[in-house]
């Protein structure tokens, strides 16, 4: 049964962000017909219009308004509210970012309606949406239908796929939404974490250590692991344990409360595999663990294993690296 | 001043995953033996968030308030042996069996009956369904702006200064009181009740509000008022068999470990 999906467009480095063409992706499939819309907002959200209806948009709710940068809840509440009364989709889906971790359940509230957070899986099943989502830490999953219209879900990154191949030079209609309505939070101040090479996301190899090290020494062999791989193929990593003791950046703490990655190849060192650790790594196509205990959660996951101490591990390890080839 | 401090009792979430069971016939989560709930994590760090402001603004009142079974009265004492005045326990069979949207439901009804609230804090989200929704809904419920992941909050001036964890960094706003604030881990650890304040705890004040009290119909709260329907819960099969590397030494395991990966063309 055909239905109306709204997506919640969000832009980065003025472009489409990965998680909005994959949500325009899931969007196409779950609409069964139906027409998929989008909302684009800030200074480069006309120039979005083209590459959103490649990826699987039929119509654009846009304002190029500069006020809507930097994201603050209210206006994109407003405007969001406003796409939905004209649009009046079945679903309305965001990515679970700093954006759909606010307007997901504000607009859920708003709207008097519910909304299922952090979903790795959405389906029409017997007609009508259905959300699958981790819980307990990523121990357990639950699916849940909607009792109220529309249904609300964000969708974790990279558990949808995109239109493959897009519609390469689609065109759709574009509605105009009003300029930004009032924030109540003033933003003050912003710190943007040290780019260090390699985005986290992006890496095709992460490399992460635990409370296992022992202290942020132990960070500097994480380090040159991931140089003997290649600084353009391999990022860092931490624990939450490890960034909690301050060893590590926050920007790069991977789990449930931190980073999602999917890379090729991710070294676990020294992290005992706790269920919200691997809610941001399980994803990975292979995982390495390098653990001084045998029993330790992680080799459960891990495709191949070390039981040994890091410190005698690695060094050897990042030896044998470079001598690859 | 008068802040709520939301405080949840749950599973506790460092429960080894190999104790972890669910009966995916009730759908529910089996209890693991000889593993007490404790205070969802981040509702304690909410607390310190609370209490630090307090030390700092004379006249500032505390009140933890609690949504669930008589066990959760634990969750109120711990709060209260942290340095909370007072506490309100939600507990009435209508309310039991709920979903996000009747839990901020319950709890903005409660916070709207104290009255003279200023703000609420909340942990980013439960550590045992992972939502992080309440916050934000009982904010819109009260018509009140929210910040949330906060890593550090400060109050003056009838405004709350929060400094926000983003993906790639920092930012702070300020939000006019009255208000709501989720508060994540980066705020730092919660400070631990010393012996004589868990004594004192014993002795405050818990007091329990009903649904006609809070003017709540009960077919708006519990698993009468839920909007999202638990259709299946389940532990996912976990991944594949390990290959250990072989060798007697770390080195030699470290070698295997790289040919290993060349030849599976993972390097
Ligand atoms: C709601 C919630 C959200 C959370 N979100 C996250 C999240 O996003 N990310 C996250 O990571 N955690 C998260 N956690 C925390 C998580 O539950 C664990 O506490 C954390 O992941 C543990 O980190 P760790 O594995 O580094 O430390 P530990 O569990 O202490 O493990 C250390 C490991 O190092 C090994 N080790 C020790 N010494 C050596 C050595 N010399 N050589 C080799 N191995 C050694 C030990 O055998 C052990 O397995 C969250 C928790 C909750 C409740
Ligand atoms: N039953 C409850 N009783 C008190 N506070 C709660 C309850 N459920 C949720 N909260 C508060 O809302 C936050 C987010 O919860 P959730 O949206 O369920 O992830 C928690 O960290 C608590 O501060």
């Amino acid at each position: 049964m055909a239905q109306d999906i709204l997506v919640v467009g969000e832009l980065a480095d003025g472009a489409l962000s990965a998680t909005t063409v994959e949500l325009l992706g899931a969007a196409v499939r779950l609409a069964e017909g139906g027409r998929v819309s989008v909302t684009l907002l800030g200074s480069a959200a006309p120039a979005a219009a083209a590459p959103a209806f490649a990826a699987g948009a039929d119509r654009a709710f846009v304002s190029g308004d500069g006020g809507y940068e930097p994201f603050r809840s209210d206006p994109w509440v407003a405007a969001v509210q406003a796409a939905i009364t004209q649009a009046q989709p079945a679903v309305v889906l965001l990515a679970q970012s700093t954006v759909g971790r606010d307007l997901g359940p504000r607009l859920a509230f708003r709207l008097d309606t519910a909304a299922a957070m952090d979903c790795v899986q959405l389906a029409i099943e017997g007609g009508s949406f259905r959300a699958t989502r981790p819980c307990f830490g990523g121990n357990a999953l639950a699916s849940y239908s909607f009792a109220t219209s529309p249904a609300i879900a964000t969708a974790r990154a990279k558990s949808q796929d995109a239109l493959d191949p897009p519609r390469a030079g689609a065109t759709g209609e574009t509605v105009a939404l009003p300029g930004p309505a009032e924030a109540r939070t003033e933003v003050t101040g912003r710190e943007q974490a040290a780019a260090t090479g390699l985005r986290l996301q992006d890496a095709p190899v992460v490399v992460s250590g635990g409370r296992g090290l022992g202290g942020p020494e132990g960070f500097r062999l994480i380090e040159q692991l991931a140089a003997a791989i290649g600084t353009h193929r391999a990022a860092v990593g931490s624990s939450r344990a490890a960034c909690d003791m301050g060893w590590y950046p926050v920007s790069q703490q991977v789990g449930l409360t931190g980073k999602v990655v999917t890379p090729d190849l991710y070294i676990a060192v020294a992290i005992s595999g706790a269920s919200q650790h691997m809610a941001g790594c399980s994803g990975a196509k292979a995982i390495v663990a390098i653990n001084r205990d045998p029993e330790a959660n992680i080799f459960k996951a891990a495709r191949y294993g070390i039981v040994g101490d890091y410190k005698l591990v690695l060094p050897p390890l990042i030896e044998a690296i470079r001598a690859l080839d | 001043m008068h802040f709520v401090v939301c405080a949840k009792q749950i599973p506790d979430p460092e429960t080894p995953p190999s104790a972890f069971r669910v009966d995916e016939a009730k759908k529910e989560v089996i209890p693991p033996q000889g593993i007490a709930p404790v205070l969802s994590q981040f509702d304690g760090i909410a607390a310190e968030a609370a209490l630090r402001i307090k030390e700092q603004t004379s006249g500032t009142r505390i009140t933890v308030i609690s949504l669930g079974q008589e066990r959760a009265r634990d969750a109120i004492k711990q709060v209260l042996a942290m340095g909370a005045d007072e506490g309100v326990l939600l507990d009435d069979a209508t309310f039991q069996g709920g979903d996000s949207y009747t839990t901020a439901r319950t709890l903005a009804a409660a916070i709207r009956k104290l009255g003279d609230v200023d703000a609420v804090f909340c942990g980013r989200q439960a550590a045992d369904w992972d939502m992080g929704q309440v916050g934000l809904g009982i904010a819109e419920l009260l018509g009140w702006p929210c910040a949330i992941i906060a890593s550090s909050v400060q109050c003056a001036e009838g405004k709350l200064t929060v400094k926000r964890v983003l993906a790639d960094g920092f930012e702070t706003v300020r939000v006019p009181l009255p208000a709501v604030v989720t508060v994540s881990n980066e705020l730092g650890e919660p400070r631990y009740p010393k012996l004589q304040q868990i004594m004192q705890a014993a002795r405050k004040t818990v007091r329990s509000m009903t649904p006609a009290e809070l003017a709540l119909d009960p077919s708006t709260v519990g698993a009468a008022g839920a909007r999202l329907k638990l259709e299946r819960l389940f532990v996912p099969v976990a991944g594949g068999d390990c290959e250990f590397m072989p060798g007697d030494t770390p080195q030699a395991q470290a070698v295997a470990l790289a040919k290993t990966l060349r030849a599976a063309r993972i390097l």
